[in-house]
């Protein structure tokens, strides 16, 4: 009984950590795929990039730790999870340290083919995450084909390397995309001034139309898919969470036409946040279901740490999340200020 | 070549990879903070300059630091599942209070550091640096905690076909850990003197900015010289305890193969593997190893031919890394005594034979760091939670040789290529020398 307690608090700190991490990294890896099509100068990429500088690196280890918290809490997901998906992992991981170095060593050497290269590596690497986080999520939704016997912690993964291909994983990959496309570009537009900005909000509004279209055809595909809908049929309150992701994605239109930009990113953080807890709360209270046998879900029962580390990893995160949430906040309001031109070519130590 | 074989040789090169880039991290992280705040304390401008000519190296070294962490944390279930699995009651912990304790910390307020400049005060700005500093040491900490309980795994159970942890704080205090981590806090120190001192030399040789440099040299003369003596003594401590949880490390470390009491230490030592004997044994200093190990000249050391052949670590490597280890060890303290000495004698710019002997010595503490850890995971083989699991039941079942084969050629490609471009940049960098016009940061500063 306490055991399950902790493990039912330890699957919505989970979905928590996955969404704000989408959230927060959500709009440096679509800014990163953007900008391409947001600027139009150099000055105008380095604006755009100067805009991440200070965060990206703080939100990307909202995933370390989302990484770490399935480690720490529930061993046996993250020891599948990886190795299941290892080639999908892999490209996310390369992706992901190119985007890195791509931030810090772009603006080290002045010279139009290493920037240009490094414009070209920003734009693959934010992409591609973007773009293998939904296949991987659409995947999760829907179960991956594994066969697991708990008793005897043998394990098997009876996918091929395409298997993750499959057209609810890319329709969700799609999704994914096109919701990091509008939330990079509304983050551009309310952090930079003048044409780049409206550049960046016109963007946003015209992306918003086709994100709706994937945005209901993947709820409508969610029901033949996956049985994420077995649990809002159960339990209607749970219902709460989609109508706040549709509502906010309604939402962020409507404050978009009416020139609240910030409005409208705040709702494209709770649009991104709350599409990944609707999964979650879909999955419930599996973690990572199986397609081909009910028995092989991993669970939070049968996939979670024992009761003593569970309340230990507990302790550890109601005292520092909170921490990491003040100064995070403290951090971006010192970082509020928009971005102009004068600002990356008279600092020495902009990106 | 089997997934098992092939994900060994990923996890090393992946693992010192990124180890080329932590250890200078951790040094120089406390030697700008320093800088720093000796600038907000004096109002010296050379401070400043000095904070910024430094701190733009460590941010090159850093970025790619941050990066390939990120591998090593993916890499625990990618390719070994089954350790995930069967310790991750233990070790998983370790990896998210990294994560929450210690990496926000660093990544949110290396941020304020980089972009901050104009934003908080002088000594707000300052106070960034030393989070930061402190964040990376504290991030060591855990991790070597985590690696301590894979060779000396304490305050667990097996049951549920696998450990799980019963007792927290003994795994936050296993000595074994600890001293690992001060041992290797310092030798990351280590590196950062000597990089400093390095670059130092080079420009003094040159003449440039003589002053800034000559500062700059005397800090890392001081820094090196306390924590070279310190990496010793730390790892006397360490060899202590080696020897008492490891026997079989510490047998391959000294190329030990009879157990016998009063060991002496052979400084001439070539092991015959195959024979299972030494071939060359010279000037033996009596007792010594005994001394050494157990602060007892007549203690017993248990030889390898006393371990199942199947629980030996292989010698050669185990053996070789350990001499040279120590060797240049050795050599940091002497070199480190020598700066600080000319240092404080004040002519160190006209010492042209020392100062190029410093240059050359950037990469030894470098190799030095690299072989410890091939001392102690090599050594710990063929375990990889020493006595309860072996490396070969850890690795993932259910990923192919042809997979990691993949990954491996990938990871190989993807880190050369960004090995030379981030060497490259911190040699122009290095090279470059510190900004003479510091005047527009002063006035940034000032509007803070």
């Amino acid at each position: 009984m306490e055991l399950s307690i902790f493990q039912i608090t330890w699957f919505i700190l989970w979905g928590f950590l996955w969404g704000v991490y989408f959230m927060l990294d959500g709009f440096v890896l679509g800014l990163g795929f953007m900008s391409r099509f947001l600027a139009k100068n150099d000055t105008e990429k380095r604006v755009l990039i100067n805009t991440v500088g200070p965060v990206w690196d703080g939100n990307e280890v909202w995933l370390v730790t989302a990484g770490g918290a399935t480690f720490a809490a529930f061993p046996t997901t993250y020891a599948l999870m990886f190795s299941n998906l290892y080639t999908a992992l892999l490209l996310l991981l390369f992706a992901l340290i190119v985007r890195g170095v791509s931030f810090e060593f772009r603006g080290k050497i002045d010279g139009a083919p290493w920037r240009a290269g490094w414009d070209t590596a920003i734009t693959i690497s934010s992409f591609l995450p973007a773009l293998l986080f939904g296949v991987a999520f659409g995947n999760i939704f829907e179960g991956i084909p594994m066969r697991n016997d708990f008793t005897t912690a043998t394990f098997a993964y009876e996918g091929g390397l395409l298997s993750l291909l499959n057209p609810y994983g890319l329709l969700t990959g799609v999704l994914f995309v096109m919701l990091f496309a509008v939330h990079g570009s509304l983050y551009a537009a309310i952090k930079t001034t003048g044409e780049l900005s409206d550049r960046a909000a016109a963007m946003a509004s015209r992306l918003w139309l086709p994100l709706l279209v994937v945005a209901v055809a993947f709820l409508a595909y969610t029901y033949p898919a996956t049985k994420l809908y077995d649990n809002y049929l159960n339990s209607a309150a749970l219902l709460a969470i989609p109508l706040i992701a549709v509502g906010s994605l309604l939402m962020l239109k409507v404050s978009a036409s009416t020139g609240r930009l910030h409005r409208a990113f705040t709702f494209s953080c709770l649009t991104i946040a709350f599409v990944c807890f609707t999964g979650v709360a879909g999955l419930f209270p599996n973690l990572i279901p199986s397609s081909i046998d009910a028995g092989s879900n991993l669970t939070i029962y049968n996939s979670s740490s024992s009761l003593y580390t569970l309340r230990i990893m507990t302790v550890v995160a109601l005292i520092f999340v909170p921490i990491v949430i003040a100064y995070k906040i403290w951090v971006y309001r010192i970082f509020r200020s928009r971005i102009t031109n004068e600002d990356v070519l008279g600092d020495s130590e902009a990106y | 070549m089997d997934a098992l074989m092939l994900s060994r040789i990923q996890f090393a090169v992946t693992c010192m990879f990124h180890f080329i880039f932590v250890p200078l991290t951790l040094g120089i992280s406390v030697m700008i903070a320093w800088m720093e705040t000796r600038y907000v304390m004096t109002g010296d401008e050379m401070w400043l300059r000095m904070t910024k000519f430094w701190g733009k190296l460590f941010l090159i070294n850093f970025a790619l630091g941050v990066v390939t962490g990120i591998t090593m944390e993916f890499q625990f279930g990618m390719n070994w599942a089954e350790y995930s699995r069967y310790v991750g009651d233990i070790f998983g912990a370790p990896l998210a209070i990294e994560a929450t304790v210690a990496f926000f910390l660093e990544s949110v307020f290396i941020g304020l550091w980089i972009f901050g400049w104009n934003k908080v005060s002088k000594r707000v700005h300052a106070i960034s640096i030393w989070l930061v500093a402190i964040a990376t040491n504290l991030s060591g900490l855990v991790i070597l905690l985590a690696n301590g309980w894979m060779q000396h795994p304490v305050g667990f159970v097996l049951r549920n076909n696998r450990a799980e942890m019963v007792d927290f704080l003994a795994v936050l205090t296993n000595p074994y850990g600890l001293i690992k981590f001060g041992h290797q806090l310092l030798s990351g120190y280590t590196v950062a003197a000597f990089f400093v001192m390095g670059i130092s030399a080079w420009h003094l040789l040159r003449k440039n900015e003589i002053d800034l440099f000559k500062r700059s040299f005397r800090q890392a003369a001081i820094f090196g010289l306390v924590a070279a003596i310190l990496v010793a003594l730390l790892g006397d401590m360490h060899s202590v305890e080696v020897a008492r949880t490891q026997p079989a490390k510490f047998a391959a470390m000294e190329s030990i193969w009879e157990t016998k009491k009063g060991v002496g230490m052979n400084l001439l030592l070539l092991p015959d593997v195959t024979a299972e004997c030494n071939l060359v044994e010279k000037f033996c200093v009596p007792n010594m190893i005994s001394m050494l190990a157990f602060h007892d000249p007549n203690a017993e050391i248990k030889g390898l031919k006393d371990i199942p052949k199947d629980e030996r670590p292989p010698v050669l490597p185990v053996f070789a890394s350990f001499r040279t280890m120590v060797g240049l060890g050795t050599f940091f303290i002497l070199a480190s005594l020598l700066a600080v000495f000319l240092s404080f004698k004040g002519n160190i710019e006209s010492q042209r034979l020392f100062l190029k002997l410093l240059v050359f010595s950037i990469p030894l503490p470098y190799i030095a760091n690299q072989l410890g850890w091939v001392v102690a995971e090599v050594g710990r083989q063929p375990w990889i939670v020493y006595g309860v699991l072996k490396t070969s039941d850890a690795v993932s079942r259910n990923v192919s040789g042809i997979q990691v084969a993949v990954s491996l050629a990938g990871f190989t490609l993807l880190y050369t290529t960004l090995g030379i471009i981030d060497i490259y940049l911190l040699f122009k960098y290095a090279r470059k020398g510190p900004e003479t016009d510091i005047s527009e940061l002063i006035h940034l500063q000032g509007r803070a």
